[in-house]
Formats: structure tokens, C-alpha cells, sequence
């Protein structure tokens, strides 16, 4: 186990290479520069000149990828052109919030669908079954950023139960520790912003969580149905085990595995669905900061996030893998 | 069994949700309690910067402009020059030596005294590029002042209380310059402490000091009690960043913010019509143009160039897609600007007037060409491609078949720099309220140079260049306008542009909200804003 550990930890390397590579070309080939965009309508030639120059975009490209990759080992992943802040420094703020948007929408989105797909797949073709797959086929085709709009209408201004944006009210400010509210608010002992951080929560993550939750649900639905018929199953039930020790402990045990896979890659996919959700909720995560480093051309930014969401991807995908032979012993690694 | 793990489920659920709806309720209470005046301010994108000398943008001009004031500043409605920091000026004979005298008692922020030193101290920073504190591009004191160390040849203590400014050579737009954002002094004691750092931490004398930037979320400002000029109506000013437009009036209308800016076109109507808010229209400083490149033909001729001034319907441009929240422009100066001429007729809507005078400059059955489309909204073009494509109705109208071509923005500004363009859109809005900074900029043949063009149109009079040229060496305003209003109509003549319209652009807030005047610079200070509760 170690071992493949180890094993697949080196493999990060060449993949790493590659997606910074990607990235690189990437940027560097979509046309504008962030001189353009820095010095706006009214910049002189010459002076734009010298700031392409002091900015080092004149060099030829693979050296200015060599240097990249050169300071990407030192750590450092250079400064924002625009804010002329550390990108590292940058991201250690947008960062958090983000992780904690991903990680409620993936709870949500968790639980209700493993629920509604255990209860669909026990009582198949029942209403609960077909009504849960319209919703879950809703909810995968639903564009984010209009279910987000949607969701802001009926609970912020219709119903006015919960805020529509921002990740805290005006009225608190905690101090910054984790930079995940829900944790700073606890550590600063403020009751009351704790649940208005949890409260901002909401809209956001539902909206970020429908489509994962919607896989969820189908996945763990389908798969249950077939580990439903199998005849372990059955001699569970003739055994004169309770119905709920036979699906939740015989059954869903043995469902879980294509429900690990799939939540792991739809942990990956939110941190794209993220961007849509920070626009819409107001949300200063990393999705709306790469978004706007890339209406900027801020090279520097887009290739450093890029490449720490690339290794993070990749880091949960071996999550995943691990998780797989501790569900299912009968997997082994060489 | 399995019944009541779904309904426990579901219960579960429903007490989360009950949970989170108090927590907002109980918020909502807390502040009723405190009593506290803030005043909350949506905007839809977050600042770059906070050192006025080194941003460019809007949205961080709106927020340093709570924070820091100029030696002089505009009035609270137009762009005339009143007292800031400075009292009084007076200039020499030969207008090279400008001296200023300061303001007595006031303090920064941090305490320390502002005084002729300080002024200075901020004078040789931005001028100066080898100047220990100069980090950043300051691309404002380029533009206005000619580069670096540019046209200020001095800048001299006399006294603790007097300054004086020497120039290399006479600049008429000089003191409207000085009124800019970008020409606030900071505290040389704060620059020194924060060095590279000192945008995130602004220290000024204005009447709101900074508490703290939340990236992307919000910026806190606080009263400041020792504000020479009196104490503000709000103990406190936030900025929020919200950046979709929809969401932003969403939460102005549930009461979370007090103001917005940028506003759909399509929700003005919902906004003037809900009994809580009210539409502030910002006077208009800018101007939305269609250049014609007339160094290509059919544009080198001028009749060519009046056909289709004739040929567009800019009132229907107006009503289509500014919502009524814009006027037709006649001029390349917007009528806010002292100089404005009013007296020049604009080119009616008339396609039959267009036909003849294409047929005249020999095109009776018309010809084809380009008309280039940004790709980004602007204040003075919300819709581009909308607009582009009615303009090409229009054209095609009185026979001209126009492809239409749009590039990212960079790109687009980039080509049309260099000429590579025949029709043009684009627009202006003003920097300083000084005519020359409409007039010089865009239609003077000095910026008509390939490669830097900001006179789009690359157009060329010898007589408009005159007559820019001795209204920037003047300094009596009386006669500068005479030599605008002059130019003007050569300008209407030679008919480079169509200039389209002027908008205005709207400023949403609750009803409640007091004594704000939207400044026909884009942003104003909340000194004098009030609301009641």
C-alpha cells in the first residue's frame, strides 16, 4: 500500500509537467496581452514597450516557461501583474473559501443523493423513484447559474429566509485564521456569525451541489438495483436479517465502490462548476479569481491556479483509489 | 423502519433551514440594536489597488476617494476647480509657477500632520522614477503631466503652509488635472512604513479612514472624528463586490445594500417603478462615436463622411438601447464640459439626403466596407454588437454594405491603434472635465500616429491643430472656450466621426438614502450623504 502510494505520488510529476505545459501554451496563445489591459485605452508605445519588457513578456516563450518551471520548484509562483500581489498569497485567500463551498455542496449533494438513491432503487418504479429521477435529470441539465438566480429569488427575496450573496453580513467581521468562515467564526466564539456564515452557505452550495447530488442519486439508484439481485442478498434476507441491516450494511456496502468513483470525480469537476457559483452568489472564491486573472491575461495567476487545482485533482483521485481498497478488500495494489 | 429514516431525514432538513432563516432574522436585529449609521455600497467589481497615484479604475477611484482628497477638487456637480487641501493659488504672468497655499490643521489618518512637506514628498514619488517610494506604473501622472519626470520641473516648500509648483512649460489644463483622484496626497509617514504594500493599506485626510479590504467581498471604511471639514453623516462606509448585475439589484431591493451601480439596461424600468428605490442619473462626461478611418477610401472623402452622418438614426439607438439613459451627441464634448457648442446643428436622420451625397462624392450605388464592433461593454456603449448591427441596418439603407468585425478587446483597441479598420466604434469617457482632454486626445493629428492612435478616425486639420495647441497654452478659460467652440466647428464640418450619443450613466439607491449627487466623473465622495432610517 505504501508502496503504491509512493508510487503514484511520482507520478504526479510528469503529469504536473504536462498541465503546466497545456496551461502555458494555453494562455500564451489566446490573443490580447495584459499590457493592453494594464495600461488601458491610453497607453503610449513607449511606455507599453517598457512595461512588456520589465515584465519580462518579450523573452521567447520556452524561456519564460523555463522560468516559470524554475520558481515553481523554488515554491514561488510569482506575482499577480495586475495587483502585483503574490499569486501564492493571493490564492491563500481565494482558496478557502472556495474549499469550503465545495466541501458543503459536496456534503449536501452527498447525503441526499446516496438517500434519495438508496429509497429509489428499494422502492423502484414507486413515485418516490420516478419523481426523484425527473428531479435528479432536472437537476444534471439545470445551467448553474440560472438554478443559482432561481434560488436567490424564491429564498432571498420571495420568502426572504436566507442571504443572497457574500459569504457574511456586513454587520461581523471575523478575524481571518482558516479563512473558512464556518471554522473562524467558532475560534472567534461568535455564536451569531457562525450562523450567518452558515446561512450564506446555503444557496451557494445548493446550487453548486444539484449536479453532483443529481449523479449521485442515479448512480447510487443503479448501482444498488444491481447489487439488489444478487443472490448474497438474497441468503441475507433468508438468514432472517432486518430489511435496513440488509441494505445498509449487505448492500450498500457493495454499492458504494461506482458511488466513491463518481463522487471523487464530481469533487474534481465542482471546482469548475465553482466559477459560475462565486459570479452569481458573490462568492470571493479561486473560480471568480482565475476567471477575471484570465479576462485580465494575468499569466502569473492562471498558470500558478491552474497548477495547484490540477495537483489538487490529482490528489483527490488517488483519495479515491485508496478509498477503494479499504470499501472493497477483494482490490490489491502491486 | 425505513419510513422513519426518511422522515427523520426530512426533519433533519427542515431544522437546518429553520436554524439559518433565525440566524438571518436575529442579524437582522443585532444591528436595529447598535444604532449604528453605515452606509453600504454594491459594486461590481472589487478594487485593484488602494493607493489613489497607482489605480486606474473606477472601482477603486470610487473607494479612495472617501479616503483621500486633492490639493483642489471639483465642484460637487460639475468639473469646475474649488478649494481641497489648498485654500488658494495663485499662478505667474507666464503661468509657469503655480503656488498653493495649504490648508492649516489638518491630519492624516495616522496622525501625522499634513503640511507643504507632505505635498512634496508625494510630488517627488510619483515624478520621480528612480524616487525610493515610486512602486508601480502611476499611469495617470504620465498621461496628464507628460511622462516622467514630465512637465513639473519643481515642486518647492516655501513654508509649512505654502507650495509651489514650477512648470518646464505652460499647461492650461493644469489645476483640472490636480482635481484628479490620482493626485491625492498620502501620508508620507504610511508610504514609508508599508512600502511595496502601501495600496492595501491607504492612509489619507479624508472624512473616512481605512479599516479593511476583504478581497472580492468588501472594503470597511470608518468616520474619521478628527476630519478637518466636520464629521460625516455614517459611522461607517462598506463597498461590497457583487458581480452579477442581477444578484446586485436583488440585494439592493431585499434592503441589504443602500446603492448600486451598473445596472442592467432592462431593470431600469423596474427600479424607477418599485417605491423603495430611486434612478440617480450620473451628468454624462463621455461620448460614444463611430470613427471613420480617413486615410482610407472612401473615407478621405468628406462627403462620403457626411452621407453617413445623414444615414445613421441616432435617436433610435438612444431608445433601443440606453433605455432612454442617454442623449444623441452632435459634438466629441459631452454638453457638461464648459466649452460645449451648442450653436452647431447636428447632421438630421435624412437617407435621401445620404444617397445624394453619396452619389455626389461618386458612389451613387453605394460600396462595400467594415464597421468593427467592440467585443466589451462600456458606460457610453452598453451593447455593441446590438448597436453595430442597427447602425448596419442603417447603412445599408442608403446602399453601404458594411461586414461586421469584432476582435478581444485587447486586440480590437491594439488594431485600431494601427489603422487597420475603416468604420470604428468606440468611445471616451473624460478624465479631468477638460475639453482638451476630449478634443487633444481623440481628434488632434498629434495622436494620430500609427501604432499609438487615440485619434481613431486619423484625422488631420491644421487649423483644429492650431487652435487645441493655443488653448492648451492659454490660461484664460473665457478664451479657451472660444477656441474649442471654434474647433468644434471644423470638426462638424470635416465630419470624421459620427458622434452617437452622450449617456448618463444610473446610480440605483433606497429612497431613503440622502444628498447624493452623482459626479459627472464617474464617482463622488459620501461626505454629505445621508440616509434616513
Amino acid at each position: 500500500m505504501a508502496n503504491y502510494i509512493v508510487r503514484r505520488l511520482l507520478q504526479l510529476i510528469p503529469v504536473l509537467f504536462g498541465i503546466t505545459f497545456l496551461s502555458f501554451m494555453l494562455i500564451h496563445f489566446i490573443p490580447g496581452d495584459p499590457v493592453t489591459v494594464i495600461l488601458g485605452e491610453h497607453a503610449s508605445p513607449e511606455r507599453a514597450a517598457e512595461l512588456r519588457e520589465q515584465l519580462g513578456l518579450n523573452d521567447p516563450l520556452y524561456k519564460q516557461y523555463l522560468k516559470f518551471l524554475n520558481n515553481l520548484l523554488h515554491g514561488d509562483l510569482g506575482r499577480s501583474i495586475i495587483t502585483h500581489e503574490k499569486v501564492l498569497k493571493e490564492l491563500a485567500t481565494f482558496f478557502p473559501a472556495t474549499v469550503e463551498l465545495t466541501l458543503a455542496a459536496m456534503f449536501i449533494a452527498t447525503i441526499i443523493g446516496i438517500a434519495a438513491g438508496i429509497v429509489a432503487a428499494v422502492k423502484q418504479y414507486s413515485w418516490f423513484d420516478n419523481l426523484s429521477m425527473i428531479g435528479a435529470l432536472t437537476g444534471v441539465s439545470m445551467p448553474i447559474f440560472w438554478l443559482g438566480l432561481m434560488l436567490i429569488y424564491l429564498f432571498a427575496q420571495v420568502l426572504g429566509w436566507l442571504p443572497p450573496s457574500a459569504r457574511l453580513s456586513i454587520e461581523y467581521s471575523v478575524p481571518t485564521v482558516t479563512n473558512l468562515y464556518l471554522i473562524d467564526t467558532l475560534l472567534a466564539g461568535n455564536w451569531a456569525a457562525f450562523k450567518d456564515a452558515l446561512a450564506h452557505l446555503i444557496l451557494p452550495a445548493l446550487a453548486l451541489g444539484t449536479i453532483p447530488m443529481s449523479i449521485i442519486a442515479r448512480m447510487t439508484r443503479s448501482s444498488m438495483l444491481e447489487v439488489l439481485r444478487q443472490d448474497y442478498i438474497r441468503t441475507a434476507r433468508a438468514k432472517g436479517l432486518g430489511e435496513a441491516t440488509v441494505i445498509l450494511k449487505h448492500a450498500l456496502k457493495n454499492a458504494f465502490l461506482p458511488v466513491v468513483t463518481v463522487i471523487g470525480l464530481q469533487f474534481g469537476y465542482l471546482l469548475g462548476g465553482a466559477v459560475m457559483t462565486e459570479t452569481v452568489f458573490s462568492w470571493p472564491g479561486v473560480g471568480r479569481y482565475i476567471y477575471q486573472a484570465i479576462m485580465a491575461r494575468d499569466f502569473p495567476v492562471v498558470q500558478g491556479s491552474i497548477t495547484i487545482i490540477a495537483l489538487i485533482f490529482v490528489l483527490i483521485n488517488l483519495i479515491v483509489d485508496i478509498l477503494y481498497t479499504v470499501i472493497d478488500p477483494r482490490i490489491r495494489y502491486q | 423502519m425505513r419510513k422513519i429514516k426518511v422522515v427523520s431525514f426530512l426533519v433533519l432538513l427542515a431544522f437546518v433551514f429553520t436554524l439559518t432563516a433565525c440566524g438571518g432574522n436575529t442579524a437582522k436585529n443585532e444591528t436595529k440594536e447598535t444604532k449604528e449609521k453605515v452606509f453600504v455600497f454594491a459594486k461590481s467589481g472589487d478594487p485593484v489597488g488602494l493607493d489613489p497615484a497607482n489605480v486606474t479604475d473606477g472601482e477603486s477611484i470610487y473607494v479612495t476617494q472617501q479616503i483621500f482628497e486633492t490639493l483642489v477638487k471639483y465642484k460637487d456637480d460639475n468639473t469646475e476647480v474649488v478649494p481641497g487641501l489648498a485654500e488658494s493659488w495663485e499662478t505667474s504672468k507666464d503661468g509657469l509657477t503655480w503656488t498653493f497655499h495649504l490648508r492649516k490643521g489638518v491630519k492624516f489618518h495616522d496622525g501625522t500632520p499634513f503640511n507643504a512637506e507632505a505635498v512634496k514628498f508625494n510630488f517627488d514619488r510619483w515624478m520621480n522614477k528612480n524616487n525610493p517610494y515610486h512602486h508601480g506604473e502611476f499611469e495617470y501622472y504620465g498621461y496628464m503631466f507628460g511622462g516622467y519626470p514630465g512637465v513639473i520641473k519643481e515642486v518647492k516648500v516655501v513654508d509649512e503652509y505654502t507650495v509651489q509648483i514650477t512648470l518646464k512649460t505652460p499647461l492650461a489644463p493644469f489645476l483640472s488635472n490636480l482635481a484628479m483622484p490620482s493626485f491625492a496626497i498620502s501620508s508620507p509617514e504610511a508610504i514609508k512604513k508599508y512600502g511595496q504594500d502601501y495600496f492595501k493599506h491607504p492612509v489619507g485626510t479624508g472624512p473616512f479612514k481605512f479599516v479593511e479590504w476583504k478581497k472580492d467581498d468588501r472594503v470597511v471604511l470608518e468616520r474619521f472624528d478628527e476630519y478637518w471639514g466636520g464629521k460625516a453623516n455614517f459611522a461607517k462606509v462598506i463597498f461590497r463586490t457583487i458581480p452579477d448585475n442581477s444578484a446586485r439589484l436583488m440585494e439592493l431591493k431585499s434592503g441589504n445594500v443602500d446603492a448600486i451601480t451598473d445596472i442592467n439596461p432592462d431593470d431600469v424600468e423596474a427600479v424607477k417603478n418599485d417605491p423603495n428605490l430611486q434612478l440617480l442619473l450620473r451628468p454624462s462626461m463621455n461620448v460614444g462615436y463611430l470613427a471613420m478611418n480617413t486615410e482610407k477610401k472612401p473615407f478621405d472623402n468628406v462627403k462620403v463622411r457626411q452621407a453617413i452622418n445623414y444615414a445613421i438614426n441616432k435617436k433610435a439607438l438612444v431608445d433601443a438601447f440606453y433605455g432612454g439613459l442617454a442623449k444623441p451627441a452632435k459634438n466629441p464634448l459631452p454638453p457638461s464640459l464648459w466649452g460645449y457648442n451648442d450653436e452647431i446643428q447636428d447632421y438630421e436622420y435624412d437617407p435621401a439626403k445620404a444617397k445624394a451625397l453619396l452619389a455626389e462624392a461618386g458612389y451613387p450605388n453605394g460600396f462595400t466596407t467594415t464597421l468593427w464592433a467592440m467585443p466589451v461593454a462600456r458606460p457610453y456603449m452598453p451593447q455593441p454588437k446590438q448597436i453595430a448591427e442597427a447602425i448596419q441596418k442603417d447603412l445599408e439603407a442608403v446602399g453601404i454594405k458594411a461586414k461586421i468585425v469584432t476582435y478581444d478587446w485587447a486586440t480590437y483597441l491594439k488594431k485600431g491603434e494601427n489603422g487597420e479598420h475603416d468604420l470604428y466604434l468606440l468611445g471616451w469617457t473624460g478624465d479631468n472635465g477638460d475639453p482638451d482632454n476630449f478634443l487633444y486626445v481623440l481628434l488632434d493629428k498629434d495622436n494620430a500616429k500609427k501604432g499609438s492612435a487615440s485619434n481613431v478616425a486619423f484625422y488631420k486639420n491644421d487649423k483644429v491643430h492650431e487652435l487645441l495647441i493655443k488653448a492648451q497654452q492659454e490660461s484664460d478659460q473665457t478664451k479657451r472656450a472660444e477656441y474649442y467652440k471654434e474647433a468644434q466647428v471644423i470638426i462638424h464640418n470635416d465630419a470624421p466621426w459620427v458622434p452617437l450619443v452622450h449617456s448618463t450613466p444610473p446610480v440605483a439607491a433606497r429612497k431613503s438614502v440622502k444628498n447624493w449627487i452623482p459626479h459627472p466623473t464617474g464617482s463622488e465622495c459620501f461626505f454629505k450623504v445621508d440616509k434616513e432610517e
